[in-house]
């Protein structure tokens, strides 16, 4: 298999592998951390209430450890598809990358595993804490992250290097170019992308314009009246308002930031569609699937602020429509007999 | 290489590199400090109201939302100038496949270029005291993005 084949199904999968971790951790974590840092809101309000303060202080520490363990959650996340995208768009600049074949196998396999490992160190983070570690702050599986990270560093730099290379040579390529076809599921894929990321600017746009500030200061209104000792039925219903108010805002932000990403993965996968040795029928498929599954979830996750959680269920469903496209895409790339490649060797 | 491509792959590259070091230079000597602000006013807040220090209360929770007004706009300026960046570099390898003249084209990855700096750039202007003049430059950079966008599609879809 050649760096480029490595990096393509390399990047795929992990764009795959991070996206069934956030639908897993979507069902399973998210609302019961949310419903639980609910809990210790009213009960740092609760303990307000009571002239408390010890126990204000433990109920911010108990927020604190809930926060840390869905930011390390969210970051995995992120952190596993983006490695994704940057597998696929060195791929796409490795007939510029001027290194010899085998610097570039190995370049493409180190990148692949710093991608893998550092989205495992990140979630890693919450349940390792300090343990075992001869840092005061830093624990070991932070240093797995951290490591993991500078790997990628290294990489991205080696390929820096070969790039830099191919501009010296006055335009000598290493290997053959993408082929540039002009197929229904590349057209597909590159106006499908582009028509989503524009979608989620305009979102971005309406959302900044409109409901940003307006939460902002909701948020500081919401705060100072759960702070003004009421009894514990005010506090309550302050505390669901506030609950109410993150979801509101952490919705907006996952559909403009998902709608975004998923137009950024067409626009890419429109370049590897050679590689994806299926017939005209199933790549169309999936094209189709793809594109389907990236516009379901951000309108279904919006959607929940209205129908709760069957749109939940639903945006859930749309994840999982894009995580078998790409897997389906992956066999293609498995399937692949390597024609490229043997014109590269 | 086409002019249109050049200045979206380049320009894409610089804004990206820009959203990086910005990043890293806030990771190190901004972001714990805002961080520790906010946890700190919050629980402080409550601490204070448990207290019965209700002015002082009140103090610390609008140290909060001035310190999260801060933060959120801080890490949206970082995330937006690497995500514009990145855009750009993509489009840049399919830009010519466009069906629109290559003046259009170079005019169109102008127009990316600027909106993708000035918009972020006005965000950062929002957190600094200037916020007139940076709202009305996030505006303007991600009305010219979203404009290059349309067009953009409109190109790919008669490709």
């Amino acid at each position: 298999m050649s760096a480029r084949r490595i990096l393509i199904f390399g990047g795929i999968a992990l764009i795959a592998m991070g996206m069934l971790f956030g639908d897993v951790f979507a069902v399973f974590v998210l609302h019961q951390n949310g419903g639980a840092t609910g809990a210790a809101l009213m009960q740092a309000a609760n303990a307000a209430a009571a002239q408390d303060a010890a126990g204000v202080k433990t109920a911010f520490a108990q927020i604190g450890n809930l926060m840390e363990d869905r930011g390390t959650k969210v970051d995995s996340h992120v952190h596993m598809i983006d490695a994704g995208y940057l597998a696929l768009l060195v791929a796409l600049v490795q007939p510029y990358v001027l290194l010899s074949q085998a610097k570039k196998k190995l370049l493409a396999k180190l990148l692949i595993i710093g991608g893998l490992l550092l989205p495992v160190g990140i979630f890693l983070i919450h349940y390792v804490g300090l343990a075992y570690s001869p840092f005061s702050a830093i624990g070991w599986a932070s240093v797995l992250a951290d490591s993991a990270g500078a790997l990628l560093i290294v990489c991205l730099a080696y390929e820096g290097l070969g790039l830099w290379r191919y501009f010296r040579s006055g335009g000598l390529v290493s290997e053959p170019e993408m082929p540039r076809e002009r197929s229904w599921e590349r057209r597909a894929l590159l106006s499908g992308g582009t028509l989503l990321i524009l979608l989620g600017f305009l979102h971005g746009a309406w959302y900044s314009a409109f409901r940003l500030y307006h939460h902002e200061n909701h948020e500081i209104y919401i705060l100072k009246r759960m702070s003004d000792f009421g009894n514990e039925s005010a506090i309550q219903s302050e505390v669901n308002e506030y609950g109410m108010l993150q979801v509101e805002k952490a919705v907006h932000i996952a559909a403009h930031s998902h709608i975004i990403e998923f137009g950024l993965l067409a626009i890419l996968l429109s370049f590897v569609q050679p590689f994806v040795f299926l017939s005209e029928q199933w790549k169309r498929r999936w094209v189709k699937v793809l594109l389907l599954g990236s516009v379901i979830l951000p309108l279904f996750v919006l959607l929940e602020l209205r129908f709760g959680l069957l749109a939940g269920g639903i945006a859930d469903l749309g994840g999982l429509l894009v995580i078998i496209a790409l897997v389906g895409m992956l066999v293609g790339v498995v399937r692949y007999t390597g024609r490229l490649d043997g014109e590269a060797a | 290489m086409s002019r249109d491509r050049k200045v979206l792959i380049f320009g894409g590259i610089a804004l990206a590199l820009i959203g990086m070091a910005y990043g890293l230079y806030y990771a190190v000597s901004v972001e714990h400090q805002t961080l520790d602000q906010m946890g700190g006013s919050l629980a402080g807040a409550f601490v204070s109201a448990a207290e019965r220090k209700g002015p002082e209360s009140k103090t610390l929770l609008a140290s909060y939302g001035e310190a999260k007004y801060r933060y959120v706009r801080q890490v949206d300026v970082h995330s937006h100038w690497i995500g514009l960046g990145m855009l750009m570099i993509v489009l840049g390898v399919v830009f010519e496949e466009l069906r629109f003249a290559e003046r259009r084209r170079v005019l169109l990855a102008w127009s990316l270029l600027a909106g993708s700096a000035i918009f972020p750039a006005g965000v950062m202007l929002q957190t600094v005291n200037l916020q007139t003049m940076g709202s009305a430059l996030a505006i303007a950079g991600s009305g010219l993005v979203i404009g290059a966008l349309v067009a953009t599609a409109a190109g790919f879809a008669r490709a």
